[in-house]
């Protein structure tokens, strides 16, 4: 899986944030629009287009979207 | 491994009832949230409004009205009730159980034996293989489950991460020994681990009451709530559902070697619409064979699934026999998915007091 590819589907999950604004480095707490139902819709997306679980804690852990996809990719690879 | 099946009990009849003062998602509720943040509330989690009881009305009323109307409307003679098992997390007291209020209330014989059990959004699965045991063992003749919750007097208004979901719902479930009955079969679950992740935290033995359970605290968000109100870790209990929830009703399936094109119609707990899509998705069901209710009630925790029945279903149960499949999922946290066969019941429009 690529960075490149979950960031796009990172960023379906925002409204107002424009494409772009969200790159790897990014710690998704500082984006205006963050929210914890953005935080839920990502739980889903990464559950319908990745078939693994992230936990509550997976993102209360995390700062950047780097670290987000990073769990995901050891799941993945689990 | 709790997967079993019950013989011998039908389900006669099924009615709802919710207040009649409702409540529209605007943004005005919250001051200070803009109207895109409530869009997207309401876009996500489906709800439009949902109904909230005022102080005098609590969740004994809405299922008293829910009982009453169901047994005129079945013409069942009141003598013949041997029990009654009322299921909810809003008691009219933390002693004595609301049941016993409800037999004497409903008119009931003091030979009819009554219960509570404490259960929230699991609780109606819970709740029919309770009843329908010892209905199917007993030989009782007829019983009513009483299901319903007012979950909104423990909610801040102050907090959008409760206040926009939840809803006030009572309903009642009428049951019947009868021998002809296609069998009930349940998958049933529980992890406590989770027991913090859906919690009023004061106001039990725990953690009694006091002056500080009052106190406003402030959270991450703008939200506002006190001890004595419920506490909802929404991401937890997301990731809870969405894994949960398919693999109780796939472990069902397999149990009584079914599959998904078995059944008429599904309901599940109405919880959001992001989580019920999600679980829709992982198991495969059509769109039009999974029912929501959610935007015209929002999450009335124990209440959803017999509450939906009645909303999305009432012509087709009173007229047709239904292969239903039903899944309750939350605080506990608790799980459980059951396999009801119904056969031209009697059922209402949903009752608003």
């Amino acid at each position: 899986m690529e960075l490149s590819e979950f960031i796009l589907n990172v960023e379906e999950q925002f409204m107002e944030t424009d494409p772009g604004m969200i790159q790897g480095n990014t710690e998704f707490r500082n984006l205006e629009e963050w929210s914890s139902l953005i935080a839920l819709m990502i739980i889903a997306m990464v559950d319908e287009k990745y078939e693994v679980i992230l936990t509550g804690d997976d993102i209360r852990n995390s700062q950047t979207i780097q670290d987000i996809f990073d769990k995901v990719q050891s799941k993945v690879n689990a | 491994m709790a997967d079993f099946s019950i013989q011998n009990v039908s389900v006669k009849g099924i009615s709802a009832c919710v207040p009649k003062e409702n409540f529209v998602n605007t943004k005005d509720v919250f001051p200070g949230m803009d109207n895109s943040e409530m869009q997207k509330i309401v876009s996500m989690t489906g709800i439009d409004k949902h109904h909230i009881s005022p102080t005098e009305i609590c969740t004994s009323d809405l299922c008293f009205h829910a009982a009453e109307k169901l047994i005129t409307k079945l013409a069942w003679q009141k003598e013949d009730i041997g029990i009654v098992v009322f299921v909810s997390q809003t008691p009219d007291y933390i002693l004595p159980m609301t049941s016993a209020i409800l037999q004497e209330r409903l008119g009931l014989q003091s030979s009819c034996m009554a219960f509570d059990m404490s259960i929230g959004c699991s609780g109606f699965v819970y709740g029919m293989s309770v009843i329908s045991s010892l209905i199917s063992s007993s030989k009782i003749k007829k019983g009513l489950l009483l299901v319903g919750d007012t979950i909104t007097k423990f909610i801040s208004k102050q907090d959008r991460s409760t206040f926009p979901l939840f809803g006030d719902a009572g309903t009642a479930i009428a049951l019947e020994y009868d021998e002809s009955a296609k069998e009930m079969a349940f998958s049933l679950h529980t992890d406590g681990v989770g027991h913090k992740a859906i919690i009023v935290n004061d106001g039990g033995q725990r953690s009694p009451f006091s002056a500080q359970s009052l106190m406003p605290q402030n959270y991450e968000g703008g939200i506002e709530r006190n001890d004595a109100q419920l506490y909802l870790n929404g991401m937890d209990v997301f990731n809870f559902s969405i894994t949960k929830a398919p693999a109780s009703f796939n472990q069902l399936m397999s149990y009584k070697e079914t599959n998904i094109d078995a059944f008429d119609y599904f309901v599940f707990h109405q919880a959001n619409k992001l989580m019920n899509e999600t679980i829709r998705k992982k198991l495969k069901i059509d769109p039009s064979k999974y029912l929501y209710s959610l935007q015209k009630y929002g999450n009335t925790s124990s209440a959803t699934i017999p509450l939906t029945l009645v909303s999305e279903l009432q012509d087709e149960l009173a007229n047709k026999s239904l292969s239903l499949g039903l899944c309750g999922f939350g605080v506990g946290l608790s799980w459980g998915s059951m396999i009801l066969h119904t056969d031209k019941i009697a059922t209402l429009a949903v009752i608003e007091i």
